[in-house]
């Protein structure tokens, strides 16, 4: 729960996972060979440690990491975002077309491709897969992304291998949209589907035949609390550059280690091939290894950004009479800025990330080197430019250094944090001490994870809270409902009727912008504005991208990691055991 | 002074640590050089200082020094700056701290004057003194273990009492309670607790509640205990021999009762004292302990969990060699005051 926060609140950013949207538009025909990566040796089995068991293998009811993992080595989707050049690339379709309105997508499926049961795939288990995906009863993570403005997507089937799908709006994200919905044979789940089971379908324990999928792995065995076990899919459609079949390994395990200490420890000592993200701590102490046991990959800042906001809700004073008068210092945008300026965001990196982290200024974080308006300054920590700026608000000092406002209150409030993060806490005590050096009395109080967000998004009994959101996407279209005025996640003023501020009416109007232009640089025009009033306003005051840290065993083949979930296992099927003795790291 | 005497001093030795180090952690600004929770962010996990008599030209001196570090900006290693030296000095004037209440106070035993700086058990991961951490956490760990126990066994020995030597109608009442309280989800009541509390939290408030905690949910186990022990005591014969001389409820309970309950109740109390300390860790993870900057023992272990501390900072484990020691301390008071109640009440 420490590392997706927010996931368990909100069900939009998990869908966001599946969706990384950005490019022009264009009718594709690519060939389906692999252009990077080396050839492997098929066989052997690599063991991938998971940190929690996954609760389901049904694509339509997943929405924990744990699950989405092991679904993408069994599921496969028509179009596919490649994770490491991040573009869009042919899967179970091979070509696809776009109407010049950009309302109607008409894709044509792969021909001879089998499930892992051997039975055939075409058109009517597309037209399944999205019944179920839209089905209201099953109410999936994915449905949201299918919806527009409320109406959804049609689709028609025209031929067995070719398929229409009509928008009822332009989508900027185009083909991406098809990233992670995975297609599921029909002759397995509709007679469930009808007779209102399918919610009790491909649950973990399901026996293996059961199961079907035209991923590179089918499920072999489970063994519940310790281990998944898939086996290669002899059916499966892609081949390598040498035209052998993939996947090379004939066994994928993913073993369930709770602790992430115990992972580390697994790594070193070869329980484990493959640990896909490691905190800072435990990735210095594996660098320090002597024996360098481990691989390790530093990929960078990520798509996480670790923020700082306060209560600017509308509250009614009669209700909560101490925040009303704190409201006025946190909307007094100079003291936004105040605290800002006072953050030592370089120490914050060095000191609770080992340095393994890049300051932030704004939503958007330098792993997302699309979308990241590079333009925005950088302001330097300093403490006197805030200080100067709290006077110029009408804030002094008194003799004791204390902070006081113009009604000679003193500025004191409490900085909410979840106790499960303990590096989140770490930093929350570095901003403390930053904030006493403006004469600000903060307090951290580290609160248990839920109760954090039902005091966020429910009562708003706060003053101010440190927090981060996972953006698994790189877009800026699944962050809607954080920056819309009217968003479910507008995490500062919630169910606001109207925007509160002009540039809180003027980001509305540039995400819905954004959303419905299909070219991409009127999209970033949009997003780098928005980005823009956001570090202007501080409404979140970023801090930190903590980066994408992946470890695996030297005798894991092809281990590319990239910054987008699945971070190591995006490449499942051309991952191969090395030839014992290649013990250097490649 | 005749042997004897010489002997009972002997054996009361243990008594000068103990006392020294309640002592000490009862007015911990004074004896710590610097302030809880001041950061020096450019030398985290520094190892404990090294006080040095001779200097980097081989002179000696009398008076033990340090020298102050720097960093170097490029590579950010950290040196020794041999130029000047900083001797130990007592009766310093530092960092403010209060001493009671509204009472503050300049003047710390010993420390040496900045930029030096006399880190005696190191630094923590944002360069705060260790030593200094410890002394102030003990303040409110230690008095706060002892209270909540106190209550603990206090209520939970009554209880035990009364339900044990009454029984019938008390005894299924009181026994009835203790069940409840065991069976009660704590951890949906803390975080309800939480939920009524105001936000911030003064840390004398904090003390205040951690005591009631534990001592409201420590009462359970030692009532029963108590309760075990009175029930079999009462049935002995000289219990049956007094009370047929017409000896008093009271009587009977302070004479031949309640002593076969010490050896008990001490033990507990010595149990309980860690596992109150201990207990702070989950009460601060409910936020309802003692939140950071401000140390307490609890929050100083916790730190242990981490993976790289564990592995690499060796003096980060100094708060659990002061936490063990103290408890041998205990130990050998609750044995002492054991034999001491048994050769009373024989």
């Amino acid at each position: 729960m420490s590392r997706y926060p927010l996931s368990a609140a909100s069900l939009p950013l998990v869908a966001a996972v599946m969706l990384v949207i950005g490019f022009p538009l264009q009718a594709v025909a690519q060939d389906d060979t692999l252009k990077t990566g080396v050839h492997g040796k098929t066989g052997g089995s690599l063991t991938v440690a998971l940190r929690t068991e996954p609760k389901t293998l049904n694509p339509v009811l997943s929405v924990d990491a744990a699950s989405r993992e092991v679904i993408g080595a069994i599921q496969a989707d028509l179009i596919h975002i490649n994770r490491e050049t991040q573009r869009t690339e042919p899967a179970l379709a091979t070509e696809w077309k776009i109407s010049p309105d950009g309302k109607r997508y008409t894709l044509r499926l792969r021909r001879g491709v089998k499930f892992s049961d051997g039975a055939p795939f075409d058109a009517d288990d597309v037209l399944f897969s999205f019944k179920l995906y839209l089905d209201e009863k099953l109410n999936s993570p994915q449905r949201d992304l299918l919806l527009f403005d409320d109406k959804p997507l049609t689709v028609t089937k025209l031929d067995p291998y070719t398929v229409r799908f009509d928008l009822p709006r332009p989508y900027g994200a185009g083909v991406r949209l098809f990233d992670g919905l995975a297609m599921m044979p029909r002759h397995l789940l509709e007679t469930p589907y009808h007779e209102g089971r399918l919610a009790q379908m491909w649950a973990v324990n399901s026996p293996a035949g059961a199961l079907a999928g035209l991923g590179p792995f089918h499920l072999k065995e489970y063994v519940p609390g310790q281990r998944l076990v898939l086996e290669r899919n002899p059916n499966y459609w892609k081949t390598d550059a040498q035209g052998v079949r993939l996947p090379y390994l004939s066994q994928l395990i993913f073993s369930v280690v709770t602790s992430e200490d115990a992972q580390v420890a697994g790594l070193q000592r070869g329980e484990a091939d493959i640990v896909e993200r490691l905190r800072a701590d435990d990735y210095s102490v594996l660098q320090r290894d002597a024996q360098k046991r481990v691989c390790l990959r530093d990929l960078g800042p990520g798509l996480e950004s670790i923020f700082l906001f306060f209560n600017l809700n509308h509250l009614d004073p009669a209700k909560q009479p101490d925040l009303a008068p704190k409201q006025e210092w946190f909307r007094e945008l100079r003291f936004r800025q105040a605290v800002s300026l006072a953050m030592d965001r370089k120490g914050m990196a060095r000191l609770v990330y080992g340095g393994l982290a890049t300051p932030i200024w704004t939503s958007a974080t330098p792993g997302n080197k699309l979308w990241l308006n590079a333009a925005l300054p950088h302001p330097e920590r300093s403490i006197e430019k805030g200080r100067a700026l709290l006077q110029s608000a009408g804030f002094r000092w008194d003799s004791q250094g204390q902070l006081l406002d113009a009604h000679s209150r003193p500025v004191a409030f409490t900085i909410l944090v979840s106790s499960s993060n303990a590096q989140r806490s770490r930093l929350a005590t570095l901003a403390v001490d930053d904030l006493k050096q403006l004469g600000m009395d903060v307090q951290v109080v580290p609160m248990e994870f839920r109760a954090l967000v039902d005091r966020v998004l429910n009562t708003k009994n706060y003053e101010a809270v440190l927090m981060n959101i996972v953006n698994g996407d790189a877009d800026p279209t699944p962050e809607m409902n954080l920056w819309l005025s009217s968003g479910e996640m507008h995490l500062w003023d919630l169910g606001e009727a109207q925007p509160a501020t002009p540039w809180e009416a003027e980001i509305d109007s540039l995400m819905r912008a954004q959303l419905i232009a299909t070219s991409f640089a009127a999209r970033k025009q949009a997003y780098d504005r928005v980005q823009e009033l956001v570090s202007q306003n501080l409404p979140l005051i970023f801090l930190l991208s903590p980066n994408i840290l992946v470890g695996a065993r030297p005798v894991v083949g092809n281990f590319r990691p990239a910054v987008l979930e699945p971070y190591a296992l995006w490449n499942a099927d051309q991952l191969f055991v090395r030839p014992a003795g290649s013990a250097t790291c490649q | 002074m005749n042997r004897s005497a010489r002997r009972r001093i002997h054996r009361a030795l243990w008594l000068v640590p103990l006392v020294t180090l309640h002592l000490v952690l009862l007015f911990p600004g004074f004896f710590a050089p610097y302030d809880f929770a001041e950061q020096n962010r450019d030398f985290p996990f520094r190892p404990p200082a090294r006080l040095r008599f001779v200097d980097a030209n081989g002179a000696f001196h009398l008076r033990p020094f340090v020298y102050a570090l720097k960093v170097d900006d490029v590579s950010s290693v950290v040196q020794e700056d041999t130029s000047r030296v900083f001797p130990l000095r007592f009766f310093i004037n530092g960092s403010r701290y209060s001493v009671l209440g509204p009472w503050n106070a300049r003047l710390h035993l010993f420390g040496v004057e900045s930029p030096g700086r006399l880190w005696l058990f190191g630094t923590d991961d944002f360069g705060r003194d260790l030593f200094s951490r410890i002394l102030f956490g003990g303040r409110i760990s230690v008095f706060a273990g002892i209270l909540g126990a106190a209550i603990a066994l206090l209520a939970g020995a009554s209880l035990g009492v009364i339900a044990g030597f009454y029984g019938r109608g008390a005894d299924a009442a009181f026994m009835r309670l203790v069940e409840l309280f065991l069976a009660l989800p704590w951890l949906y009541l803390l975080l309800a607790v939480r939920a009524v509390l105001p936000l911030r939290v003064r840390t004398v408030d904090a003390f205040l509640l951690l005591v009631a905690v534990t001592g409201l949910i420590g009462w359970a186990r030692p009532a029963r205990l108590v309760r075990g022990i009175v029930l079999s005591a009462r049935e002995r014969g000289f219990v049956l021999a007094a009370r047929s001389m017409c000896a008093s409820d009271w009587y009977i309970l302070r004479r031949h009762i309640l002593p076969q309950t010490y050896a008990t109740l001490l033990t507990t109390a010595v149990l309980l004292v860690p596992q109150f300390i201990l207990a702070e860790v989950t009460l601060s993870f409910l936020g309802l302990g003692v939140s950071e900057p401000i140390p307490s023992w609890g929050n100083l272990l916790a730190q242990l969990q981490s993976y790289r501390v564990l592995t690499s900072y060796w003096w980060m484990y100094l708060p659990a060699a002061i936490l063990v020691m103290l408890f041998l301390l205990y130990h050998r008071a609750s044995s002492a005051l054991e034999k001491r109640a048994t050769r009373v009440s024989l």
